[in-house]
């Protein structure tokens, strides 16, 4: 029987990048076929020639033998092909069933007998979806099982999941899975997007891993150990481990007392949080995306208001602290992002290195700046923190690369000398030897003795970096443990709700 | 997200011009009239004869000031990432706040002190009303736009009652405010003579030196970079420590006085009255000065003479040619319009470079993200 | 005279100039819902009345009353085309919408004017007769309604609120209205759906095109009799209503009828002894301030499209 997918000698250039050379890859029917790489490696351009978005400049699909040209997603998805997004694809104000009949060809709409369909499907693969609630309402993980049921209910029967597990509590990881392999059971082949290893262990049965926009393996995954799957991602030996010196005993620097903060929406997004953060250790604070810990972060940084509570930095009051006295008391943060907050994109490097500082002399006196000091300083940080910019400190920060930035906004976090430093997801998005520097970087800033509170949704890089462990849920922190008590799993259930739920300090 | 990165924002700002005066060619040529006797009469009567009079180029020179400040206004606003759309009532509330003050003082009152007063009250009565949609914006995130354009239409109705019922002309004209005399206006003599024109008065001096002032503000201030901070990127700025309401409430209340002065300069000097019924065209013509300019004071400026001489030389343009002097304001629309569809001129140089086709955003390499 | 007799006495002028503004904002409301922000309705209004006026003169001569409906279709199809312009600057060219809507009005009053000057040399357009008051025999009889519906009313009056009626059927029970509503809160999710977002934000805003062309022409036809260079800040107005009815049809009613009363009084203030001490300008900018003041009251759950006034690129997320 031929493969369900084929992607023949695929080769996709931009100008200047070639995103796919060469690429080969087939799905067989009933596999989940995983597909490995770092940002940039070059998956996302091929599943958009898969979805005919982009063009190949070269190479030929060919779907159950059959060559085929994919103009757009309409003939992708005549050819049963559907894909689970990492962004989903869903309109908030609209409920489930009217954002499933999306895009219907009929013209009146039967709501009534739309969510009856919907109803039934979703019991058949035992999703329990609400087909009246608005996508708004509901939590993440059902927003996810909407789009999978969207896909279902369109007869796909290729389907691709889109880094799926990013957004999910470990356990809802572990029902996805689930789900895939029942889907597997009933006749669907998935095409599984991650670069988490562990994840292509559990549930993928071959693996085709990407580097620089060309394949550098199929493997089967049975045989084939995470750490292999690793090196042929980044293309050397990487070590999984971090080396890191035991933490020293030092003092609590940075104290959070029975802290509420509130959301966008008046909602309550922390609870009665208590923490401290001591001189020369790294405090990890795990939870699942939309649990507060971006409305903590914020708050602890002065960017949001504490309603209630106390905060205290070396033993000051900074509870009602403006961002600047902040600053001046020795606080730093790397925002959760960095092209939102981190980074005026449309201003110089040098304006954006010196943004924590602008106000002060020697970069300014009497109300004007001083170019030639806000330039001499940018190229200390360029240099020291190895940041690459085409045209030095004039570089509009727009026309640097991603690992770039985020060395740029570390630079001048950690430049400052901080005695507390914020870090919030410091390593998202960035390619694999970014990441390994910046993590060296936050572990030297440990060893001078500043106390870092590091903020990730990806567990992993909080338990490798981390002394302690605080983990966040429903805007609760669910328990503080030791480097020695936080594995997997109990910091997963905790950060699903079913914590110790006692108040740990 | 707006995407800013235009890499020749000079060339589009000169095609966008162009663009609308080949317009305005075709709508001569459809009209039945010779473009080049059009646009030749209407670049001379901007200037007429100049070693005979110079009222003309004053004229010019004046109505350019009253649009710079507009245009100013806009361009201070939109550098803080604001559009103020509202310009037009600022101006007109900025005009009747300094014609009623200027009533209030003794008619023996030294003409530097009538001057001062009219353009303290007339850039606080527009900061005011721009003031509002700043701290509506600020405090309860409404958008500037719909925030300015309603107060547009309140300062219409509001001005347009006080006109007729406590400021009319006479009594049989209401529909017009109470005429100034010179001495209680912004006109001065010796700059009359030296134009051979009552409109050219002190504005132009105000024009001059608010180009100036907001380009230092803008250029070599911590708060004019705290502005632009704001503009570009109010997260940022927060996260800097900058105040991003404090920052909207203060650009609003500069581009607001920026408005109030081109109200003064145009009702307290070009002419001596309001005109009720109608808001000032001005107001809304600052958007193309302020498009065209780039937002940058000195582009402001040059814009500005551009659009002045459209503005003077259309009367003689149609007792000259028979055009229709709408003429000059179909092409400033189209240049608003054409500055908008920037996009035209990246797909047609697109298009002449050939296969340099722009690089889709997929080809950046581990960016940051959405 | 009571209150109840003054409001019935004002009734027909107010909700007989409340329907241009309801075409209008209809309008307005498929353009926002696909995601197009239009503050050009004031322009396109203009122009319908401008096309209406001048259709009218044109044929009056040879076909008598039947060129003043003749020329509501017509004043349609050009303040359609007109706002072509807009959707290709909107849709196709990114252009900012709020600029590209501001070269709208601009551009209307250039044009009309230019053109009306050039054809009649004054730049007024008189339409003799016009689009004439009618009661119904019967029904007007009615106590309290029929003085409200049925009493010196102009048929367009019925056009209008069929097409509104239309309008909440179009939006809310046809895959058209979905997928259209799709575009102005997620684009996204409407192209990975399948939907062309640039198709439907053509629709969106082409429909604004006829349908404020329509109150343009009602406007010129019923109150103006004929093309004066200038529509008096109604296209705002339905820009208010639009704002004031939470972007839903039936907001949009009752915003603009609301309006319309307000403005009627305001109008008629002078006339009346029962007005005569009241500042008429407390009415004319009360649309204006209660749909500042409803932005306010409502600034947290905002019933905006999210995605309206946002260029959609199908290569970002």
């Amino acid at each position: 029987m031929p493969p369900v997918i084929e992607m023949r000698n695929i080769t996709k250039t931009f100008p200047g990048v070639a995103a796919n050379s060469n690429i080969s890859i087939t799905l067989e029917e009933g596999e989940i076929h995983a597909l490995l790489g770092e940002n940039g490696a070059g998956k996302t351009t091929l599943m958009g020639v898969l979805f005919g978005l982009h063009r190949p400049d070269s190479g030929s699909v060919y779907i159950r033998g059959e060559k085929r040209r994919i103009a757009g997603p309409p003939d992708a998805a005549a050819l049963g092909i559907g894909m689970v997004h990492q962004h989903f694809k869903l309109v908030p104000a609209f409920t489930v069933t009217e954002n499933i009949m999306l895009g219907t060809k009929r013209f009146l709409l039967n709501t009534k007998k739309a969510a009856a369909d919907i109803a039934a499907l979703s019991a058949r693969h035992g999703l329990g979806v609400d087909p009246h609630a608005k996508i708004e309402a509901v939590s993440v993980g059902m927003q996810q099982r909407v789009e999978i049921l969207k896909m279902l209910h369109r007869n796909a029967d290729i389907l691709i999941f889109d880094e799926p597990t990013a957004v999910l509590t470990p356990q809802e990881t572990a029902e996805l899975m689930k789900i895939m392999r029942s889907l597997i059971s009933q006749g669907k082949s998935i095409i599984f997007i991650t670069h988490k290893l562990h994840e292509i262990k559990a549930v993928a049965d071959r693996c085709t891993v990407l580097r620089a926009g060309k394949v550098s393996g199929t493997v089967n995954v049975a045989d084939t150990s995470a750490e292999q799957m690793a090196e042929m991602m980044v293309g050397r030996k990487v070590s999984l481990n971090v080396v890191k010196p035991p933490p020293r005993e030092g003092q609590p620097v940075f104290a959070a007392q029975n802290i509420t903060v509130w959301g966008a929406r008046r909602e309550t997004a922390v609870r009665q949080a208590s923490f401290e953060v001591r001189e020369g250790e790294i405090l990890g604070l795990a939870g699942v995306d939309g649990n507060g810990q971006s409305e903590l972060a914020e708050a602890l940084a002065g960017l949001r208001k504490i309603h209630s509570g106390s905060l205290t930095l070396r033993g000051k009051d900074i509870t009602r602290a403006s961002v600047k006295k902040r600053m001046r008391q020795g606080l730093a943060h790397i925002p959760e992002d960095r092209g939102k907050r981190g980074l005026i994109l449309d201003f110089s490097l040098a304006d954006n290195l010196a943004l924590a500082l602008y106000d002060r002399p020697p970069f300014s006196r009497h109300g004007l700046r001083d170019f030639n000091q806000i330039n001499l300083y940018a190229q200390k940080i360029i240099s020291d923190f190895d940041v690459r910019a085409a045209s030095g400190g004039q570089t509009s920060a727009r026309a640097m690369s991603g690992g770039n930035r985020q060395k740029a906004v570390v630079g001048r976090e950690m430049e400052r000398k901080p005695a507390v430093l914020i870090a919030v997801q410091p390593t998202r998005g960035l390619d694999v030897g970014s990441i390994e520097y910046i993590h060296k970087r936050l572990l030297a800033l440990r060893e001078d003795g500043c106390a870092i509170l590091l903020v990730s949704l990806d567990l992993d890089e909080i338990l490798e970096l981390s002394d302690r462990v605080a983990v966040i849920s429903r805007g609760r922190i669910a328990g503080v443990l030791g480097a020695a008590e936080a594995d997997k799993n109990t910091v997963g259930l905790m950060m699903a709700g079913a914590g110790k739920g006692a108040e740990v300090t | 997200m707006k995407r800013l990165r235009v890499p020749k924002p000079f060339i589009f700002a000169v095609a966008a011009v162009f663009s609308g005066f080949v317009a305005g060619a075709l709508l001569m040529l459809i009209i039945g009239k010779n473009p080049i006797v059009g646009y030749a009469a209407l670049f001379r009567g901007a200037v007429k004869n100049p070693a005979v009079s110079l009222s003309a180029v004053g004229q010019t020179l004046i109505m350019s000031a009253i649009l710079c400040l507009s245009g100013l206004s806009l361009a201070f606003a939109g550098k803080v990432g604001l559009f103020n759309i509202g310009a037009a009532g600022q101006m007109l509330i900025g005009g009747f706040a300094a014609s009623v003050a200027v009533y209030r003082l003794p008619t023996d009152c030294p003409k530097a002190l009538t001057i001062a007063v009219i353009l303290v009250v007339g850039a606080f009565g527009g900061a005011v009303w721009a003031g509002v949609a700043g701290v509506l914006k600020a405090r309860f995130g409404i958008n500037e736009v719909v925030a300015t354009i309603m107060l547009n239409w309140v300062a219409f109705w509001t001005v347009d009652y006080f006109v007729r019922n406590y400021f009319p002309r006479d009594a049989y004209v209401k529909t017009t405010s109470r005429v100034l005399p010179d001495a209680m206006s912004l006109r001065l003599q010796w700059l009359e003579k030296i134009f051979d024109s009552r409109f050219v008065n002190f504005g132009l001096f105000v024009a001059v030196a608010m180009v100036v002032l907001t380009w230092f503000i803008m250029n070599k201030t911590v708060f004019g970079f705290e502005l632009r901070a704001v503009g570009a990127n109010r997260f940022a700025a927060e996260y800097a420590g900058i105040h991003a309401g404090t920052g909207t409430v203060c650009a609003m209340l500069i581009a607001g006085a920026l408005a109030g002065l081109a109200g003064v300069t145009y009702y307290l000097g070009y002419v001596t009255s309001i005109q009720v019924g109608v808001l000032p065209s001005y107001g809304y013509d600052g958007i193309a000065v302020a498009l065209v300019g780039q937002n940058s004071p000195g582009g402001v400026a040059a814009a500005a003479l551009l659009f002045g001489v459209l503005r003077s030389g259309k009367d003689f343009m149609t007792i000259e040619t028979g055009i229709m002097n709408e003429l000059a304001d179909c092409v400033i629309a189209i240049i608003i319009y054409f500055s908008a569809a920037i996009m035209l001129y990246e797909k047609l140089s697109a298009k002449l470079t050939k296969k340099r086709a722009a690089a889709p955003a997929a080809a950046e390499t581990g960016g940051g993200k959405p | 005279m009571s209150a109840i007799d003054t409001f019935l006495y004002l009734s027909p002028m107010a909700i007989g100039v409340s329907m241009p503004i309801l075409a209008a904002s209809l309008g307005g409301l498929f353009s926002e819902r696909s995601g197009v922000v239009n503050i050009g309705l004031e322009g396109q209004m203009l122009v319908g009345a401008f096309a209406a006026s001048y259709v009218s003169v044109r044929l009056y001569p040879a076909i008598g009353a039947a060129a003043f409906w003749l020329s509501l279709p017509v004043a349609m199809a050009v303040a359609l085309l007109f706002s072509a312009l807009h959707a290709v600057a909107c849709v196709s060219l990114n252009a900012n919408h709020v600029i590209s809507g501001t070269a709208i009005n601009m551009l209307a009053a250039a044009f009309t004017v230019f053109f009306s000057r050039t054809v009649t040399g004054s730049g007024v357009i008189d339409v003799r007769g016009g689009i004439m008051r009618y009661t119904f025999p019967g029904l007007s009889n009615i106590p309290v309604l029929g003085k409200i519906l049925f009493t010196d009313t102009y048929h367009t009056t019925w056009l209008i609120l069929f097409l509104l009626l239309a309008s909440w059927f179009m939006l809310y029970k046809t895959s058209f209205g979905l997928g259209l509503r799709s575009c102005g809160e997620n684009p996204h999710a409407a192209n990975a759906a399948g939907i062309s977002v640039t198709k439907y934000r053509y629709v969106g805003v082409l429909l604004s095109g006829a349908l404020s062309g329509l109150g343009g022409a009602v406007y010129a036809l019923c109150f103006d009799k004929g093309f004066t260079g200038s529509i008096y800040g109604l296209g705002f107005l339905a820009l208010a209503s639009l704002i004031f009815g939470r972007w839903n049809p039936w907001g949009i009613l009752g915003s603009t009828v609301f309006f319309g009363y307000a403005s009627t009084v305001a109008n008629v203030a002078t006339v009346m002894p029962a007005f005569a001490k009241f500042p008429t300008v407390l009415l004319k900018v009360f649309p204006y301030v209660a749909t500042l003041l409803v932005l306010v009251f409502f600034s947290r759950t905002s019933a905006a499209p999210k995605a309206a006034g946002e260029a959609f690129d199908k290569d970002k997320h």
